[in-house]
């Protein structure tokens, strides 16, 4: 596969922090490939997500360099990466239509004018699985439940057709229900588009079911990094070590009997 | 950077602290940079200012000196502008808790003893209390208060609406907390932040009220104010004009230094403030 | 005591939303024994927060009843209430937001002792040392503010403060959801560990199926408003009969593998 972006020796520390939020990370991603980037809360993966997206804040100490082999030139802003923040109900405006919105990037990177801006957002609503496309168009966002908010944020980084697209933590604050529908949506859209997929999480588990590699942050730092079955079969690192041990799921023995 | 370093950091934070830093040190200091009675006889009617070094504003049309009355005046003014300010929060806070935390017959009944006080002008309000009431600086302080507490009253009344539904209140309501601690130990303190930016302009309104009150000569007699002191130089405005000018200007610095503080004070939470 | 600790029979609480009645509860019946951990499993509007607020007192069901302790819970009010609350406390999900942000950890506990006189007042030092000492925390932060302690901490002081009143029943309302993986496992095994102790029942309120089996003897689940399956833990999961349940079961990640 080839490399899409190349991150080298990558340090950033926040404006007033007092310890580096990432220090010394290396790590490329392939053109095409779902990536997952594991970690706990402080472990530096939004870092590192929105360092890859130029989202960091002005004045923030960042060192080392992301270089883009994959794409001509660095990415341009809201064209060739789409990002996915955790929580839909802050990404998205609540005064304008939804229809507006999602097609705003599509007008303004693919040059549609506002006809064509409407109807390619009806599309993409549509894409994401959202049922009468025409009239969530037309709709706000709190008139959506958190489940289709999400789709139409993804909706909306997905309009500019990037090569690159992160999800950031975008399912956390999702029902397991509504969890697993997103996360079978991300997968579908960056096979058929031909998307690479940066997924951050700190869930193994639901990583470890789409990821082709895996990528397990900790205090900062890259600690451990591999295709995803090889990583939870059998990990190098004490922090994936502790993670896998951490996992709850129905086989997992319960830790009480049938009756008190 | 703490609070007070990022407040004088600005220019507007700087020049307002030194506005208020010299009106407050000559508040506290009068007694000892100009001994005795203000309002006593300290030579010859009507001398123009920096004529005699003994009297370096001059006197009044009773021989009164000016600087005195000046410095003297600065207590006045800052007094009944703090505690005008302090009753009106405090008034303002307790009504607006409780409409807020009791809500419906309770709720819209405070709000229309509000509404009464706030469609009276502020003005005219204090000076018919102080008309009523007489003129003593007592008097004077609550009449302001009166004039003022319905702002505090709402926004409190606001900020307590909307801190009802957070999830720490259901779990003191849990817990079996009382309704009256809940209101007041749990919510009260979260409400303030805005009602203490609001104090600042009230502090500042308080005391141009008292200088009003004072020019119509509704204010208390015994105590030297600037607004007095303006009075009484309306009467020789042609010939002896510094005798209105100079609280004129006492009165325009306290209330610059009062706004010009609270800006900085606003902006210095505001960038160093929320995580 | 004998019988069950909390009976609810047939209740029922509907709200306006866009100008619809959508009934969020609706004649939803249930029982918990003395001990006895009863999980609750629904997707998110399923009602289970709702439930919760009605057990609590917080919200007024419109129809049904509720007994507590034998007591005709729904009929108390005012001094009378405030005084029984102390057997039916609640953690909340988000552990930030359940504390006055002003609050210290210390401060929070001799508040609860304080209100319901659990022990003497020269003694109620020595209780919150106690208390913070048994949910596995150092002492040296009884005096830190709760918004200096990481949310793993905070969870441990809500269950501290729920336990300092001695209650007979605790109503978990999502109280692991927020929490990073690795601290879930500790906070459940503290929870099995109270009860074990002291005899306390638990509602385990979550949309996680694979902590509530963790927990639970019994298993109830939920769907738009109602009870749709219920019975031990190990069977219901073993043999699913409602389709939400079937789902739940479905959309828990595994390690390892896509979810079935």
């Amino acid at each position: 596969m080839t490399v899409l972006a190349s991150i080298a020796d990558l340090s950033v520390t926040y404006r007033r922090a007092p310890r580096a939020a990432l220090s010394g990370l290396s790590l490329d991603i392939k053109a095409g490939e779902i990536l997952a980037i594991i970690g706990e809360s402080g472990s530096g993966k939004s870092t590192l997500a929105r360092a890859i997206a130029g989202l960091l804040p002005e004045r923030t100490n960042v060192a080392g360099r992301i270089d883009w082999p994959g794409l001509d030139g660095a990415p341009r802003a809201g064209r060739d990466i789409g990002y996915v923040f955790q929580d839909p109900g802050s990404s998205l405006n609540p005064v304008l239509r939804l229809g507006e919105q999602v097609g705003e990037g599509a007008r303004r990177h693919l040059g549609l004018d506002r006809r064509a801006g409407e109807m390619e957002a009806v599309r993409l609503l549509g894409r994401v699985h959202l049922p009468e496309p025409e009239r969530i168009a037309r709709a706000y966002p709190h008139q959506l439940s958190g489940g289709q908010r999400q789709r139409v944020a993804i909706a909306e980084a997905i309009a500019a057709r990037p090569r690159l697209l992160i999800a950031d933590e975008v399912t956390s604050a999702l029902d397991v229900l509504v969890q697993a529908a997103i996360v079978e949506l991300l997968v579908e859209l960056v096979r058929a588009d031909g998307m690479t997929l940066v997924f951050v999480t700190h869930d193994l588990a639901l990583a470890s079911g789409i990821a082709d590699r895996v990528a397990v942050m900790a205090g900062g730092r890259l600690v451990e990094v591999g295709p995803a079955a090889e990583v939870v079969a059998a990990p190098r690192a004490t922090e994936t070590a502790a993670l896998i041990a951490a996992h709850i799921d129905l086989a997992t023995p319960p830790l009480v009997g049938g009756a008190p | 950077m703490s609070f007070l370093r990022r407040l004088v950091s600005s220019p507007t934070g700087a020049l307002g602290m030194v506005l208020l830093g010299v009106i407050a040190a000559t508040a506290l200091l009068a007694p000892w940079l100009s001994p005795g009675d203000p309002l006593r006889i300290a030579g010859p009617a009507l001398l123009p200012p920096f004529t005699d070094p003994a009297l370096p504003f001059g006197t009044d049309r009773l021989g009164r000196d000016v600087l005195a009355g000046l410095l003297h005046g600065a207590r006045t003014s800052l007094i009944v502008g703090l505690a005008a300010a302090a009753a009106a929060v405090l008034i303002g806070s307790v009504v607006g808790t409780i409409a807020g935390f009791a809500g419906r017959l309770v709720d819209e009944a405070l709000m229309r003893v509000v509404d009464a006080f706030q469609i009276v002008p502020g003005f005219l309000l204090a000076l018919a209390f102080v008309s009523v009431a007489g003129g003593s600086l007592g008097t004077v302080i609550l009449a302001i208060a009166l004039s003022a507490w319905a702002q505090p009253a709402r926004l409190v009344r606001a900020e307590v609406l909307s801190i009802r539904e957070r999830d720490y209140v259901a779990a003191a309501r849990v817990i079996g907390m009382h309704p009256l601690e809940i209101a007041f130990k749990e919510i009260l303190p979260n409400a303030l932040p805005p009602v203490l930016a609001l104090a600042a302009v009230i502090v500042a309104a308080a005391i141009l009220t008292e200088a009003a009150l004072s020019f119509l000569g509704l204010g208390d007699p015994n105590v030297v104010t600037w607004g007095s002191m303006i009075s009484e130089g309306r009467n020789v405005l042609r010939a002896a004009p510094f005798l209105s000018v100079i609280p004129g200007i006492g009165l325009v610095a306290a209330v610059l230094g009062v706004y010009l503080v609270s800006e900085a004070a606003g902006e210095a939470l505001g960038r160093g403030g929320r995580p | 005591m004998t019988g069950p600790l909390l009976i609810a029979h047939d209740l029922r609480r509907t709200f306006t939303s866009g100008g619809r009645r959508v009934a969020a509860l609706d004649g939803v019946s249930l029982a918990i024994a003395p001990g006895e951990t009863l999980g609750l499993v629904g997707g998110s509007g399923c009602g289970k927060s709702t439930l919760a607020r009605v057990l609590t007192r917080l919200v007024a069901p419109e129809a049904g009843s509720i007994a507590f302790m034998g007591d005709d819970w729904l009929a108390l009010g005012g001094g009378r209430l405030r005084t029984a609350r102390r057997h039916l406390q609640m953690v909340f999900q988000d552990p930030l937001a359940a504390f006055n942000p002003r609050a210290t950890v210390g401060g929070v506990l001799a508040d609860a002792l304080r209100i319901h006189a659990v022990v003497a007042k020269a003694e109620r030092a020595g209780e919150v040392a106690r208390l913070i000492d048994r949910v596995g925390l150092p002492s040296d932060l009884l005096g830190r503010s709760i918004r200096e302690i990481s949310g793993g901490q905070r969870q441990r002081v809500a269950i501290a403060r729920a336990i300092a009143v001695r209650p007979r029943l605790v109503i978990l309302d999502e109280a692991v959801s927020a929490l990073d993986v690795s601290v879930r496992g500790r906070i459940l095994e503290l929870l099995v560990d109270l009860q074990r102790e002291t005899g306390v029942g638990y509602l385990f309120i979550s949309h996680d199926l694979a902590v509530v089996r963790a927990v639970s003897h019994r298993i109830a689940v939920m769907a738009a408003g109602r009870i749709v399956e219920e019975g031990p833990a190990a069977s219901v999961i073993a043999a699913p009969s409602s389709g939400v349940l079937k789902d739940l079961i479905g959309a828990v990640p595994r390690l390892n593998g896509k979810p079935a």
